[in-house]
């Protein structure tokens, strides 16, 4: 167990590095899929349905394996980063346009006629009803993209996954090896759950009551 | 490098034998995750105090690690223990045990959903527990978590990819192995990714269709 320990700022800072531009994307991409013109529709559409419609782990190849053919070089951890926050991001743009859909149409109108420009209705009216909606699904891809670090094993980065792997072919020891790397994955899931949860109370407390119903379905993603 | 849509073509037929596997796995793996799933929601809410407890934190734990480290467990420590299964068993077993933890989320929100009363109209007509189970509560349920299912599905379509780690020759094994004999990649993942998205994007169109056409007989 103390040997995996070396590893956990690996993935910390491959995952949090992902989970910052994932955010980017997020936010850009699901605000696009709402806009008014077509083809910014089409576009940030076309992102979010072929990212989500692949496996993450192709995608991870994919950046690693065929980009260079390009003669985008970029080191593993550009690519495995590039490759999640893409895939995450794309999910994330859905999360976004849910929470954003379900703030009630009547609060943009009554923003309308109390005459503030568009910047005000969105700080003032739409983010603070949205961003409660969107917080515990982002904390939730915050986790699946935590867990899809372990594919940048696959690709010569030396995270969590990769490292129990090479303990366990100087041990031999199958089993200690991978259980503790599971509960080390468990305690950062935990850890990961925790901070969403504070976050959606600090963005929910000057909220009245949300209206049940409103959620969006929660998005919660395996692997 | 530009795309060589001979080799392209020549590697079409290898592509689709391990989308055969791809999607046996899905399906068996699928299977089991049902049975683990609804079976762990019954437990975690109808079962032995003892192990209700102890049901729920197993899937926040298989929740909250990640699916390829899941499956090297089971690949590696398994035959350990005497148990040893082929690859494609383990990988089936794996994304049944990973993906019943999800579901077992779908069916309790599932049997959540449906009204009290109904529960209190079995009581009064006397019916068994096991009659209020399959008569009255879990028909119900099924509109409520068939897009929830569907979704999962989807899901576990694209991580059944996890098991060429494992060996297991399905779709992005056959990728690699093609791949690693010319050491040509563009086709290979390239036309992985395309295959995945081309059955996947579909079916998320239809779950999308059934969830609206569900939603609209409420």
């Amino acid at each position: 167990m103390e040997e995996l320990l070396p590893a956990v700022p690996i993935t910390l800072w491959v995952t949090g590095a992902s989970a910052v531009l994932a955010t980017v994307l997020a936010l850009g991409a699901g605000a696009l899929r709402l806009s008014s013109s077509r083809a910014v529709r089409a576009l940030s559409g076309a992102y979010v349905e072929v990212f989500r419609g692949t496996s993450a782990l192709v995608q991870v190849f994919w950046f690693f394996f065929v980009l260079p053919l390009f003669g985008l070089s970029l080191t593993p951890d550009q690519a495995g980063i590039a490759a999640l926050s893409l895939n995450i991001g794309a999910y994330g743009a859905e999360v976004v346009r849910g929470s954003i859909l379900a703030v009630p149409r009547i609060q943009w109108e009554a923003a309308v006629a109390l005459n503030m420009t568009a910047w005000q209705r969105l700080r003032r009216v739409v983010v603070p009803q949205a961003l409660p909606l969107m917080i515990p699904q982002a904390g939730n891809l915050a986790v699946s993209l935590l867990k899809a670090t372990s594919l940048l094993s696959l690709v010569t980065i030396s995270e969590l996954t990769s490292r129990a792997q090479a303990i366990r072919e100087r041990t031999g020891n199958e089993a200690a090896v991978y259980g503790a790397l599971l509960l080390m994955y468990f305690i950062l899931s935990l850890g990961i759950g925790g901070v969403a949860s504070g976050l959606e109370r600090r963005a929910s407390r000057h909220l009245p009551k949300l209206r049940s119903g409103r959620k969006p379905t929660p998005l919660e993603l395996p692997a | 490098m530009s795309w060589d849509w001979r080799y392209a073509w020549e590697i079409v037929p290898a592509l689709l034998t391990g989308l055969r596997t791809t999607l046996v796995a899905t399906s068996l793996g699928f299977a089991l995750a049902l049975v683990v799933g609804l079976g762990w929601a019954l437990l975690r809410r109808s079962g032995p105090p003892l192990l209700r407890l102890p049901a729920t934190a197993l899937a926040l734990f298989v929740r909250g690690t990640p699916l390829l480290v899941q499956l090297f467990f089971l690949f590696y420590v398994l035959p350990g223990y005497g148990l040893t299964l082929s690859a494609l068993a383990t990988g089936v077993l794996g994304l049944g045990l990973h993906f019943g933890a999800y579901l077992s989320e779908v069916f309790r929100a599932g049997i959540e959903s449906v009204p009290r009363a109904q529960w209190e109209a079995a009581g009064a007509l006397s019916y068994t527990r096991r009659r209020t189970w399959t008569a009255v509560v879990l028909p119900q349920t099924v509109r409520h978590v068939l897009p929830g299912l569907g979704n999962y599905l989807i899901s576990m379509f694209k991580d059944s990819a996890l098991l060429s780690i494992i060996t297991v020759t399905e779709l992005v094994f056959a990728a690699r192995s093609a791949a690693g004999q010319t050491f040509r990649y563009l086709e290979p993942v390239t036309m992985t990714g395309a295959i995945f998205f081309l059955v996947s994007y579909p079916t998320s169109l239809g779950v999308r269709a059934l969830q609206s056409r569900l939603d609209l007989a409420s």
